[in-house]
Formats: structure tokens, C-alpha cells, sequence
């Protein structure tokens, strides 16, 4: 039992500190959010330099050794900067998925280029009806000669319009919402028949809806196996949850501090705002819960790639539970210790706040993490 | 960066459980199970029995006759014996005075009173709290005035918990009327057997008997009994507080509560609620675990064990609250045979009925001893927010 990081993770903890510092300045983040692919391509070629986007993979895998807890790194400095690089659909997702499930043949012609910042990723599996059941998937994917013919819809697909390629979950076999019968494929971003609707998310990323209307690809687009995708699947988001509630640990951190400094210095009644002890412990509630946002990160972290799949899930429901309350927590209490200022664009403040609130409902919100973490303790 | 264990610290786990199940006795671990209340041997002869093992001031350092535990050592300790059903140890002695002792006591002082709380043949408790000085503990009155080679103390201490059990108690006194109220205080150590200290039982609200009222009417304590310099004792009390909050986080014990909720547990209704603070109590072992490795690499536990005793403190009163929902209605009949004396007795209702309602109220003690919440959340704001 250790929790100290080695020298190699705190020189990468310094290095992404400096990242973040050097090109997420508030007013800057703000311009790249606005550039016509929501991100900066140099940001991206160099996050691929300083070896991020291939560090948590193996080097058999072509990449540096590393693992969950330099993902935790990266992700909790890229909370502090609300970074908008596209890290976790096409890192933690994609190559984790690919990395996981993928033929040495797709390795080499997906991940290899992905570390070197050549190829980015996106993963649809989400459909209207879905909620947060990663098994309630229509899309079907119907066996044509020796390929797929792909057709049904998939939504809020992140970093789908940059994608290169774009991981599809679809139904190869079985009824509504069986865990049996579903089947990954890479499929061209650019391929026939498939539409685009492009927005931006509430917190300033970059979303689509997609439309497969008879995308036909090829067998060699299949990854991993037939019909057998749900745990490489169920794998891969809880890998998501553990760094997306390392980024929200930076959130909270980070509107905390803002928090602190603006009671220190906004007056009223002749004292600064932070001599009221309503505040003060309000205050202290918003840190208590950063710090249990970390503690449950930390845990989860350094549990997700444990043998057994029952610690893993419920390591990765328990963080996900404490970070939407924690995450809540710290984001409406800063809103209101701002006052009026916590509900204007003007503020980081509400930045954070959006991105906390959004963090929560991807990949299952407080209480569906609640109940299934319930339910595997129960069962146990 | 890793929970995994080593080796020599999985082969250490084993010794101390396999000696707690040969050394406890059966009758003391089937209290813990059931919620009965433990008798003043319970926990003296385990206590003693660690003592001779070497275990017990499992938190000193080798230098004063501890096992100088490292980080993880110290967490499995805590853990196996909370999972065999270990009373927990009297923190009096070892997690309170001790420390005071071998930090600001003289080598005589040291010689003289640290082999008792090693051995625990030598039972202390605390003399803080006084009717006037709770939050404001500064305030505390009870008067000590040098007189020769002794000081001549008079007033009150309460919420003293064990002083009837106990051979010792640690005071803060007031030295000096006329100083502001933190500067003139005084640490003195008091044989109990003194003519003219009196006590007096405060039955609490569960029925028990833990806690006291004690008097001073003119206690010739001798000089040599003063730990560190006269009205510097604030420095004393401070450091104590700071070891008490971390202590009574009590995280082995919520674990096992947490472990006999799953189990006992067949209502679907209740089942997100125990999740709920299942998932709290590993967020506050972690963080404990994160504050124990920042005093490994040197320093005392800070503020930030403010932060733990609050939430400690809310997790145990959650654990008592959800068992006592889980019991139902079977909570009501108040049983106390089956909480203080032993007997052949069946309760009535199902075997964990009996502790649960008063073990409930007796809980909403945890968030007001030590430094209530809102005191620790005021440490905390001051002292790490700079609010």
C-alpha cells in the first residue's frame, strides 16, 4: 500500500499544470471554444509530443507502460483548465476500447496513429430511448455478403464531427436491451450513408446526432467479437467514469478556490462576505466534499484494473456516486456564494458549474450508480 | 501508487488477528456483536494482554516504547481487530496523554507514567470540559494555585467519561486568572485517589453510564505533576485535540456497522440508503488513509483532521440510524438486561433489536464530544481556508 506518486507521475502532474496554466487562461478557453472545431489541432499535436495520448498503454500496444493513474493525472489538471481537447472519447474511449478488443492488425492501423495525435475517435452508443443502459441499443447491424449494412440512429456522440473514426455500438443479434447479441465497429467517419447533426454541449464541447442510413463497412471493421461486445463495452465506460471524476476533482478544486477568493474580497455590510460563518461553513462543506470527491477518485483509480469485474463496477458507481454529489455540491454552493455574479457567462465560475452539472449525467448520474453499485453490493 | 499489500504486511494482518481470536475473550467479542455494553475488564484485560504483546501504544513510535507501526500497519491493525470484535481501545492513555507526555513532559515524567499506559495497568481519563467551557473550552474555570512544592486545586470537570473507572486524570487548569483566557492555563496530571475529588455518574439518554461529573474541593496536587511550563498548557491542549480528531473518526468501526447492515438488512427500501453510506465510509477511509501517509513523511495530524471527526462523526449517527430503521417497530420495547447485564434471556424481537434505538440516540453524542461539528468547521475555516 502506497499513495505516494513516483518521481515520472509528478514531473507528468507538473507538466500538465504548466499545460493548462500556458493555454487554458479563462479568456483563452473561451476563444479556442469558439474556433470552428471547438478544440486547437496545435493543442492536440502537442499533447501527442509530450507522449499523453499514448502513456496509458502498454508498450507491447505501442505505448509508454503507464496506466489508470497517469489518466488521473492528466484528467484532473484538464478539470482544472475545463480543457476542450477531445482526450476521453478518443484516448480513454477509443484507444482504451481498441486497446482492449482490437486485432493486432486494427492496433496497428488505429492506435498506433491515434499516439501519435493522427487519428482521433469518437464512440456512439447512446440512442433516444437508451437512458443510461448501456445494453438498450436498436441500431442494427444486418450481415450483407462478407460485410454489415448499419441503419438506426445514435446521439450526442462527442467529438463525432472531428472523429476519424467513429466506434459504433449496434445490434448484431438478440431483442431490445439484451446484453447478448451486441457488436462494435470502426466505422470511417466520412462512410456512405451516414448524416451528421453537429452542436455544441452546454459545456462549451462538441456533440453530434448521427443518422445510419444502410452504412455498409466490412468485416475487418468488427471489434472485438460478434454478438460479445457488452463487457468490452461496460469495460471501457467504467474506465471513462474513473477519469471523467478525476477531471470533475479538478472542477471542484478549481471553483473552490474561486469560491474562497471571492469571499476573501467581495464586501458587504463593510466585511468581506467570508467573516459570515454561514459562508465560512458552507465553505468548508464545498472543500470537505472536494476532498471526498479525491479520496473516491483515488480509490477508484487504483481498483479498475483489479482481477475481479465485481470490484472494478463498484469502484467505478462509487466514485461516479460521489462526484455528482460532490460535484453538485460545490457547483450550486459557488453559484450562490457569487450571488448574482454566479449566474452570468462572465464568470468562470458558471463554466465549471455547467461542466460539474454535465459531468453527472454522462455514463449514468448519481443515482444510477447508486442503484447498481446497491444492487452489486447486495448480490455480493 | 498502489492499495496492494505486501507480503510482510499481509503475514502481519494474520498475527494480530490470530492473536485476537486466542486472546480475546469470547464473552467481551460477543458484546461487540450483539450491542451489549462492555464492563470496565472488558476492556482492561484485553487492553493489558495488547500491552504485553507490545501492541498496545500501536500509534507510538519505537523510540518511546511503541511498535513504530508504519501507515499501513497502524490501518490493518485497526481493521482486523474491529473486524474480530475488539472493544475499541480507551484513547485516554494511549492516544491522548501518552503523546502529551513523550512530547512536553520531562524524562522523569516520561519514566514515571509512560510504562502504565504502555501496560495499561494504569486507567486515565480526560479533565476538560467544565459547565461553563465546552466550545469555549478557554473558559475553563477549575482553579490551581501554587502553594510550595503542590498546587491546591478547586472546581469542576465534566462529561468525564471513565472517571469512574479510572486511576488517573489529565486537567486543564486555570494558573493564572488574569491572563487572556488561552495564556494562563496549565497541564496537570492528578492521581484520582486525592482527598477531596468526588464523582459523580451522568446517566445519558440511552440509560448508560459512561460519563461523569468531577469535583475538586481543595486537591493538594505536588508540582512535579505539571506537564510542560506553567500557563502554557493551550500548546498541550491544542496538540491533544488535533490527535483526538483523528482518532475518533472511528472508520473500522463504521466498516463492521456498515458490514452488519448489508447483512442484516432484507428491506428493498433500505437498500440504496446503506449503499449510500457504505460509499461515505470509503470515502473517509481514504482520506484518513491520505492524511496518515502525509504525517508518515513527518509532522502531526492539522486541521484537516477537523474534516475527519465531522465526518466520522455524521457517518456512525447515519450507521445507528439506518439500523434502527431496519429493525422497525421491534426498536421500541426498551430492554436494558440485554444491554448491561448478562443473561438467558431472549429479547424481544429479533436478536439485534435491543441496541438499536439507544445506540441511535446515543450516537448524537459523536457530532457534540470532541469539538462539535460546528467548532471543527470553524477550525477549519480559519486554519486552512484563512477565512
Amino acid at each position: 500500500m502506497d499513495l505516494s506518486l513516483a518521481d515520472e507521475q509528478k514531473q507528468l502532474q507538473d507538466a500538465a499544470e504548466r499545460f493548462v496554466r500556458d493555454k487554458y487562461a479563462f479568456e483563452n478557453r473561451r476563444k479556442i471554444a469558439a474556433t470552428e472545431k471547438g478544440f486547437l489541432p496545435e493543442n492536440w499535436a502537442q499533447m501527442a509530443e509530450l507522449g499523453w495520448l499514448g502513456m496509458s498503454f502498454s508498450e507491447a500496444d505501442g505505448g509508454y507502460g503507464g496506466g489508470a493513474i497517469e489518466t488521473m493525472i492528466v484528467m484532473e489538471q484538464f478539470g482544472k483548465g475545463l480543457v476542450l481537447e477531445p482526450f476521453l472519447p478518443t484516448v480513454v474511449l477509443g484507444g482504451g476500447m481498441i486497446a482492449a478488443a482490437g486485432s493486432a492488425a486494427q492496433k496497428q492501423a488505429l492506435l498506433a496513429p491515434m499516439i501519435e495525435g493522427k487519428k482521433q475517435f469518437a464512440f456512439a452508443w447512446l440512442e433516444r430511448q437508451s437512458r443510461y443502459n448501456l445494453a438498450d441499443v436498436s441500431l442494427k447491424a444486418e450481415k450483407s455478403g462478407s460485410g454489415y449494412t448499419l441503419s438506426g440512429h445514435k446521439g450526442v456522440v462527442y467529438n463525432a464531427a472531428s472523429a476519424d473514426d467513429i466506434i459504433v455500438l449496434a445490434r448484431t443479434a438478440g431483442g431490445a436491451r439484451e446484453e447478448n447479441g451486441l457488436t462494435l465497429f470502426v466505422v470511417d467517419g466520412k462512410a456512405k450513408g451516414l448524416t451528421r447533426r453537429d452542436y455544441p454541449t452546454q459545456d462549451a464541447l462538441r456533440a453530434s446526432e448521427l443518422t445510419f442510413d444502410k452504412v455498409s463497412v466490412g468485416a475487418d471493421t468488427v471489434l472485438g467479437s460478434v454478438d460479445g461486445a457488452h463487457p468490452v463495452v461496460e469495460d471501457a465506460v467504467d474506465r471513462a467514469i474513473v477519469a471523467l471524476c478525476a477531471e470533475a476533482t479538478g472542477c471542484m478544486d478549481a471553483i473552490n478556490a474561486a469560491t474562497l477568493e471571492y469571499i476573501k474580497t467581495r464586501k458587504q455590510f463593510g466585511v468581506p462576505i467570508g467573516k459570515f460563518q454561514v459562508l465560512q461553513h458552507r465553505m468548508v462543506d464545498c472543500f470537505t466534499n472536494a476532498q471526498e470527491a479525491r479520496s473516491m477518485t483515488l480509490m477508484a483509480t487504483l481498483k479498475i484494473d483489479d482481477k475481479d469485474a465485481v470490484v472494478r463496477r463498484k469502484a467505478a458507481s462509487g466514485a461516479k456516486v460521489q462526484i455528482g454529489k460532490s460535484g453538485k455540491f460545490c457547483g450550486q454552493s459557488a453559484v450562490q456564494m457569487h450571488g448574482g455574479m454566479g449566474v452570468t457567462d462572465e464568470l468562470s465560475v458558471s463554466h465549471y458549474f455547467k461542466r460539474l452539472t454535465m459531468i453527472d449525467l454522462m455514463f449514468g448520474n448519481q443515482q444510477h450508480h447508486l442503484t447498481r453499485y446497491s444492487n452489486l453490493a447486495m448480490a455480493a | 501508487m498502489d492499495l496492494v499489500l505486501k507480503p510482510a504486511h499481509r503475514e502481519f494482518a494474520e498475527e494480530v488477528r490470530a492473536f485476537t481470536r486466542a486472546n480475546l475473550s469470547p464473552a467481551t467479542r460477543e458484546k461487540t456483536f450483539s450491542g451489549k455494553h462492555y464492563g470496565r475488564d472488558d476492556h482492561v484485560v484485553w487492553q493489558q494482554a495488547l500491552g504485553k504483546k507490545g501492541w498496545l501504544p500501536y500509534t507510538w513510535p519505537k523510540k518511546y516504547g511503541g511498535p513504530g507501526f508504519d501507515v499501513t500497519q497502524r490501518f490493518l491493525f485497526e481493521n482486523v481487530l474491529a473486524e474480530e470484535g475488539a472493544p475499541r481501545i480507551i484513547p485516554f492513555g494511549v492516544k491522548m496523554v501518552g503523546p502529551v507526555i513523550y512530547t512536553f513532559g520531562n524524562d522523569e515524567q516520561k519514566e514515571r507514567f509512560l510504562p502504565g499506559i504502555r501496560s495499561s495497568e494504569v486507567q486515565w481519563c480526560q479533565g476538560y470540559s467544565e459547565p461553563g467551557a465546552g466550545s469555549d473550552l478557554a473558559n475553563l474555570r477549575t482553579r490551581a494555585i501554587r502553594d510550595g512544592g503542590h498546587y491546591i486545586v478547586n472546581g469542576q470537570k465534566t462529561w468525564t467519561s471513565f472517571a469512574h473507572w479510572a486511576d488517573w486524570i489529565f486537567c486543564l487548569v486555570r494558573t493564572s486568572p488574569d491572563a487572556k483566557p488561552q495564556e494562563g492555563i496549565s497541564f496537570l496530571l492528578i492521581d484520582m485517589k486525592t482527598p477531596g475529588i468526588t464523582v459523580r455518574p451522568i446517566i445519558m439518554v440511552d440509560g448508560a453510564h459512561h460519563v461523569n461529573d468531577v469535583f475538586f474541593d481543595n486537591v493538594k496536587v505536588p508540582a512535579a505533576n505539571l506537564i510542560g511550563k506553567e500557563n502554557e498548557g493551550w500548546t498541550c491542549a491544542k496538540f491533544l485535540l488535533a490527535n483526538e480528531r483523528l482518532g475518533i473518526a472511528e472508520v473500522p468501526a463504521s466498516k463492521r456497522g456498515v458490514r452488519s447492515l448489508w447483512q442484516l438488512n432484507d428491506d428493498p427500501s433500505l437498500k440504496e440508503k446503506i449503499a449510500d453510506v457504505d460509499l461515505q465510509v470509503q470515502a473517509l477511509e481514504m482520506s484518513e488513509l491520505r492524511a496518515l501517509s502525509t504525517m508518515q513523511l513527518g509532522g502531526a495530524p492539522g486541521p484537516e483532521a477537523s474534516i475527519l471527526k465531522v465526518r466520522g462523526s455524521e457517518i456512525q449517527q447515519r450507521i445507528a440510524e439506518l439500523a434502527m430503521e431496519a429493525v422497525g417497530e421491534y426498536a421500541a420495547p426498551y430492554q436494558p438486561d440485554m444491554l448491561f447485564r448478562d443473561t438467558n434471556e431472549t429479547p424481544v424481537g429479533p436478536d439485534h433489536a435491543p441496541p438499536a434505538a439507544p445506540r441511535y440516540f446515543n450516537m448524537r453524542k459523536t457530532t457534540i464530544y470532541g469539538g462539535s461539528t460546528e467548532i471543527q468547521k470553524n477550525i477549519v475555516s480559519k486554519a486552512i481556508l484563512g477565512l
